[in-house]
């Protein structure tokens, strides 16, 4: 088992006088069976390095070696079985035609799984959601049973790797808790290796060992979430973006 | 509390939907009282708090139904105006910012011509006057350079600059009262700072009302003077916002608690067990 290793990330959209730099010179390291956070305002690129490790941006230069494997352009089915994503909204990212049962099952059944009957009626009980859910539609889920059928269907190929972008954004904070809950087991009962996008950094220093603080497509500060407790930072953005995040104050803002 | 003149008194105020099942209650027996001051609204998604909000401008659609013993803007009744005179209210004495600058843009009029629009409706005056007042806002708003935003489409703004451009829209009428509809949920927290604090100074400076719709508990504790929360269309408790850690109902106290905290790690978080009685018991009113 390996985690993540990169360096030297480039991404970038569209050329010409559009050209976008949407990640400059990342390097992260992620040991398997630990878990990371990656922050920072919209468009810091925090996504767009997930993105770019599942193979879902098609400009990149730099070096990626995820779960063993050193990425190139092109990812391999074997691949896809070793690293998953959870997206952000559960309201989009599930098919509005198919059950539960059909979503689980095809994604068993794409992976070359046998018993998928049973494999889909664990992976429900896995996830906390029971029998009674398996023939419901998307619409017939709240936002939180939505999340956790996308989590079920991230497990399927039994991964190793978990990447999940802003998994509770979209819940109230009482399900953000049940489903922060929920991974915290599954990564502690399967070993799984997290490498987890949020702007809420009180949800990344929940649920992770490293931090990585990003800027305009820039790491600016990889701290532990000790040193974050502590407000413990080398950086004056990461600082920043602690205060903001405990609340208003009054003077502060008016600068 | 009750001597001093409050900008708005509500007292038993439903909202209603007709739906196949019988009689939907969104919002149920909310009574409430505003000053000059930041009153927060908080809960869950479908609690009622947006509903709250709207109903006090008389904005529920049909079928939906509005009903209240008392809604009084400085003493005067709302619930018995006609549409044509809540025209008049709305957006000039109460106007209200919502949740995303994307959806309540015109995408397709500049900025400032929207702008010296919401004021030259409810304000007589010249367009020179009109164009200056918008300019004024918008430097009010902390947009450093107005002119180019003046003649710019909402598409060629960010989240936060649209967010700004609604607020000051509704301001540039010089409101009595600003509600507030997540404001800043759509914004990073830096840009977040600095919408609360154009809205913080309007209350300190003009003396006007604001209602703070969120569901961030923190903002919320940290921003404003009180909060009303809510749990299924009632308000189940009312406290000072600084105190809101104290709080004392289980619904609050269950919503604090699944919350991930910095400065408190812990190794699960806790999860809300909802109670049947909540939802049947009486709203709390906040007079003090």
């Amino acid at each position: 088992m390996s985690g993540v290793r990169i360096e030297g990330l480039n991404v970038w959209f569209g050329k010409g006088h559009d050209l976008v730099n949407a990640v400059i010179d990342a390097s992260l390291e992620v040991p398997a069976g630990s878990s990371f956070g990656l922050v920072g305002e919209s468009g810091s690129g925090k996504s767009t390095i997930l993105r770019a490790m599942m193979g879902l941006v098609p400009d990149w230069s730099g070096k990626m070696n995820v779960a063993g494997e050193e990425l190139s352009k092109e990812r391999t089915p074997a691949f896809y079985k070793k690293v998953q994503m959870v997206f952000q909204d559960p309201y989009a990212s599930l098919h509005p035609r198919h059950s539960v049962d059909q979503v689980l099952s095809e994604t068993l059944f794409l992976h070359g799984f046998d018993n998928i009957d049973q494999r889909v009626s664990k992976l429900l009980d896995d996830v906390g959601l029971g029998g009674d859910f398996r023939f419901r539609y998307p619409h017939q889920l709240s936002g939180g049973q939505r999340q956790r059928v996308a989590i079920a269907r991230a497990l399927a190929p039994e991964p190793q790797i978990l990447l999940l972008d802003e998994p509770t954004s979209a819940l109230d904070v009482s399900v953000q808790a049940e489903i922060l809950n929920l991974l915290v087991d599954l990564r502690a009962e399967r070993q799984l290796t997290y490498l987890m996008v949020s702007h809420d950094l009180a949800v990344v220093g929940h649920m992770c060992d490293h931090i990585a603080v990003m800027q305009l497509g820039k790491i600016v500060e990889i701290i532990s979430v000790e040193n974050m407790r502590a407000m413990n930072t080398k950086h004056e953005y990461t600082r920043h973006l602690l205060l903001a995040s405990a609340g208003y104050t009054r003077d502060e803002a008016l600068e | 509390m009750s001597d001093k003149k409050n900008l708005l008194d509500v007292e038993d105020l439903w909202v209603q939907f007709p739906t196949r099942s019988g009689l939907f209650d969104a919002v149920r027996g909310v009574s409430f009282s505003l000053g000059k001051e930041r009153l927060g609204i908080v809960g869950e998604s479908g609690s009622g708090k947006s509903m709250t909000g709207r109903a006090l401008l008389r904005l529920i659609r049909k079928p939906g139904i509005v009903k209240a013993k008392r809604m009084d803007l400085l003493g005067e009744n709302m619930m018995s105006k006609t549409e044509k005179e809540m025209r008049a209210i709305r957006g000039q004495r109460i106007s209200m910012v919502m949740q995303d600058p994307k959806f309540s843009l015109n995408p397709v009029v500049t900025v400032g011509e929207q702008i010296m629009e919401a004021y030259s409706l409810h304000a007589k005056g010249s367009k020179a006057d009109a164009k200056a007042k918008a300019m004024e806002m918008l430097k009010a708003v902390m947009i450093r350079d107005p002119e180019r935003v003046f003649r710019a489409y909402p598409h060629e703004m960010s989240g936060g600059m649209g967010q700004r451009v609604m607020i000051a829209m509704m301001l540039a009428p010089d409101p009595e009262i600003l509600i507030a509809d997540e404001p800043t949920s759509a914004l990073d927290v830096s840009v977040q700072g600095q919408v609360l604090s154009i809205m913080d100074k309007l209350v300190e400076e003009r003396g006007m009302g604001l209602i703070f719709i969120s569901h961030d508990l923190n903002l919320v504790s940290t921003f404003c003077d009180r909060v009303l929360i809510m749990y299924a269309g009632r308000v189940v408790e009312t406290c000072q916002a600084d105190k809101l850690h104290e709080a004392k109902h289980p619904y609050t106290r269950g919503l604090l608690n699944s919350l991930p905290r910095l400065d408190k790690p812990k190794k699960r978080l806790e999860v809300l067990q909802r109670d049947e009685a909540w939802r049947e018991a009486e709203s709390v009113s906040d007079s003090q």
